[in-house]
């Protein structure tokens, strides 16, 4: 087992946060991960990335430069990242946010409707879950368990009422797509 | 056993400075080492510690020498710019004998330079650290965990030799997030001072804290012994990690980040059948000089990479002195090294040798 | 009555020229230290100047800091040891030039520490150069031709721009040019240590000194210089004084 992921898109689409789900649960696998955020000046609504490293060897790089994994949250992070994902590699979109396509055809697109699935089921600015549920559903990173567990270890205790949310908009993205 | 959990780096090193003992922090804000202050803020009101946010990184290092002088466990923690604003204090510490942690999560320079991770500030930490002849004890992290490690060992390896001691880190170690023990049954005591300028209670002649000797006899005699001490540091405390070296033909030398992506590198380059193997400083002085000598043994040539335009290529050639080839390569300026870069170069040397 | 140095100060001999104002003032500060028997839990800052050796004539502990960084490194004893009394004892160049930005921070958190600002309006140890404080029309080795404001700015009233900070408990200017005003030092340094040690805040004591040396003045003619120079740009006085203020109410 071997994930580079990457996550893009804006600032407070829950990036980071879908990141630290991915790693906590990678982790409790008994996997070796690294997490690594874009950092620079503070800017509300402007693009975000997250690498997150999950593999059975200890880990080099933490920086993601060749995912196997990408998750675009909006069209600019589609566009900057397309060309760098590995041949064979997985896109997923969040079709409900960019319209356009993946050009590629030597990668495998999903394209899920994440911020609309999320609004309907009353989920609004959870799609990032949504994705995640379905990256667990697409790549099978981590043992159920332990992927259950990630999300309950990385929502902080003082929001714990949240975490029934977060859990309900993982189980849209598990289900999509069928 | 305790359990693992995700921390950043900055945030594991704070907290890991708190195991340690120390209960005083002296701060700036500057990226990326924020969350470190940040945390700082958050945790020492808890531990009954202080966190004094700071006018300046010149006020901050003071502070850190006055809580110092006066007997406890001081910090401060800067990036590359605000590094340069703390070496005047970097040097009256040293001058002073005094132990101190500083921590540079490095970015790029020189100026303003950018906020991205470098490893530039290599010449700045063990040569140019402040005006004068001094030496700090500087250590370099490679992972979250080291992070943490490194921290205790700074801090009572600077009260045993009663010097300052920086973690070179970077803000790729600073910023990313690993699985990490905080292992609380390693904590070290805080030695006692009996130099401190901590009131004498009337029970001892006052203690002077001080690096003025405006004798030149005295101050040579003075500036000797320290540089006695540094030689017993030298022989005593040199630390690297080794890493598929037992047969190596070309080894790389690498430390903190760049050692990572190196050690990646490594294992691609045996995957295509080439000899390579990495020495990781773990300190960067005292520098592992006899690990890289005894290395030439099997070494034919020497790769170091670095988040610069190579200035710890500068030690390798000192130790290598001219009897094998030594290469560099660099990315700098905030662009990171990947292991398919180094490992070109790895197959470069290899054709030439 | 028997003349006996403070067990404060050392029997070390100061290196002070003859008619400096330092050694009224140490002896000032060792008095009240001793007055107030706090000598065992105090800690003195030098600084750098030509006071820089007061580390040797303190009996309490003593640290010698960078030039200009004596309130910072005050501050770290301070919040390293609460309980103990820390005081700096600084010049002008290093107080109002070169730590200026220490001063004024320190001043505004309301660091429990006390300052001993020694202004004689000229740089003693590296020879008599302009300092902050050194007067309009001053000559000095680098104000060859008396201190022109337009190009060298305006002297700065440390005591009065310090006033304004809320941390400040007590902000004062005093001088040792004659036996009354001696007097009315030492009271001064006395009640900065007090209000110290009753934890009220920021406290700083202005001095206006003499440089005979550097004044290119006679002991005598130093002391008159004090009185019709400094004390019109520099009027004598309490600035702020929380203590007081707490009486009134």
């Amino acid at each position: 087992m071997n994930m580079n992921l990457l996550l893009a898109g804006f600032g407070g689409q829950g990036i980071l946060f879908t990141g630290k789900v991915v790693a906590y649960a990678g982790m409790l696998d008994g996997k070796e991960i690294s997490w690594l955020p874009s950092y620079g000046p503070e800017m509300r609504g402007g693009t975000a990335n997250c690498s997150v490293c999950v593999s059975d060897s200890p880990i080099g790089s933490p920086l993601v430069t060749a995912p196997d994994v990408l998750i675009a949250m909006n069209l600019p992070s589609l566009e900057k990242f397309e060309s760098a994902v590995v041949p064979n590699g997985l896109i997923m979109v969040d079709s409900s946010i960019v319209d356009e396509k993946v050009k590629r055809n030597d990668v495998r697109a999903v394209y899920l409707p994440a911020t609309r699935l999320a609004a309907d089921s009353g989920l609004k600015g959870m799609a990032n879950m949504v994705m995640a549920g379905r990256l667990y559903k697409e790549t099978d990173f981590c043992s159920d368990a332990s992927f259950k567990e990630g999300i309950k270890k990385s929502v902080p205790a003082r929001k714990q009422e949240l975490l029934d949310k977060n859990l309900a908009a993982v189980e849209i993205g598990l289900k999509s797509g069928e | 056993m305790p359990e693992k959990v995700l921390m950043k780096g900055n945030e594991a090193l704070a907290e890991a400075a708190i195991m340690a003992g120390c209960r005083h922090f002296f701060g700036y804000p500057i990226t990326p080492q924020t969350e470190l202050a940040a945390h700082m803020s958050k945790r020492m009101p808890k531990v009954g510690g202080v966190y004094l946010q700071a006018e300046s990184e010149v006020a901050a290092v003071n502070m850190v020498l006055g809580a110092s002088a006066a007997g406890v466990r001081a910090m401060t923690s800067s990036s590359s710019p605000g590094i340069s604003l703390k070496s005047e204090g970097l040097s009256y510490l040293a001058g002073s004998d005094l132990p101190a942690l500083i921590v540079n999560v490095q970015r790029a320079g020189p100026g303003l330079g950018g906020i991205q991770p470098s490893q530039a500030d290599y010449w700045q930490a063990t040569r140019a650290s402040g005006h004068g002849d001094f030496k700090m004890l500087v250590f370099a992290p490679s992972t979250v965990q080291e992070m943490i490690d490194l921290v205790a060992d700074a801090f009572s390896l600077g009260d045993e030799y009663r010097m300052p001691a920086m973690i070179l880190s970077d803000g790729l170690l600073g910023q990313m997030m690993e699985p990490v023990v905080m292992d609380d049954t390693k904590r070290t005591e805080v030695p006692e001072r009996p130099w401190a300028v901590s009131g004498h209670g009337n029970k001892r002649e006052h203690n002077i804290v001080n690096s003025l000797y405006i004798d030149p006899p005295n101050l040579e005699a003075i500036l000797k012994e320290r540089y006695e001490k540094y030689e017993r540091i030298k022989e005593k405390e040199q630390r690297c990690e080794e890493y598929r070296t037992d047969d190596a033909e070309i080894v790389l030398v690498a430390y903190g980040a760049s050692a990572r992506i190196s050690r990646s590198a490594v294992d691609a380059a045996r995957k295509e059948g080439i000899k390579a193997g990495l020495i990781r400083p773990i300190t960067l002085w005292p520098y592992p000089e006899k690990a890289i000598s005894s290395r030439m043994a099997t070494a034919k040539a020497f790769l170091c990479v670095e988040m610069s335009t190579g200035q710890m290529v500068d030690d390798v050639r000192l130790i290598v002195n001219g009897k094998r080839p030594v290469s560099f390569y660099g990315r700098t300026g905030g662009m990171i090294p990947t292991p398919a870069e180094v490992l070109n170069e790895i197959k470069k040397m290899n054709g030439g040798i | 009555m028997k003349f006996q140095r403070p067990h404060a100060l050392t029997d070390i001999q100061f290196h002070y020229c003859p008619g400096c104002s330092h050694g009224i003032v140490h002896r000032l500060v060792a008095e009240a230290i001793d007055e107030l028997g706090v000598e065992g839990n105090t800690t003195g800052v030098a600084s750098v100047g030509c006071s820089v050796f007061a580390y040797n004539y303190f009996n309490c502990d003593m640290v010698q800091s960078p030039h200009g960084r004596a309130q910072a490194v005050a501050t770290g004893i301070k919040r390293a040891r609460p309980g103990n009394v820390v005081f700096t004892y600084q010049g002008d160049g290093d107080l109002a030039a070169i730590g200026t930005a220490e001063t004024v921070h320190a001043a505004t958190r309301g660091e429990n520490i006390t300052v001993i600002f020694i202004n004689n309006a000229i740089y003693g140890m590296t020879g008599g150069q302009m300092a902050p404080t050194t007067l309009p029309g001053q000559v000095t080795q680098t104000t060859p031709y008396g201190r022109n404001v337009k190009e060298a700015g305006h002297p700065i009233r440390v005591c009065e721009m310090l006033s304004t900070l809320s941390g400040v408990a007590l902000a004062e200017r005093v001088s040792v040019d004659s036996v009354k005003n001696v007097k009315a030092a030492k009271k001064a340094i006395k009640k900065a240590f007090e209000y110290q040690v009753e934890g009220k805040g920021y406290t700083i004591i202005e001095v206006l000194s003499s440089c005979p040396t550097n004044w290119g003045l006679s002991m005598q003619d130093s002391l008159v210089w004090i009185r019709e120079n400094m004390m019109s740009y520099y009027p004598l006085g309490v600035y702020r004084d929380i203590g007081a203020e707490e009486g009134k109410e």
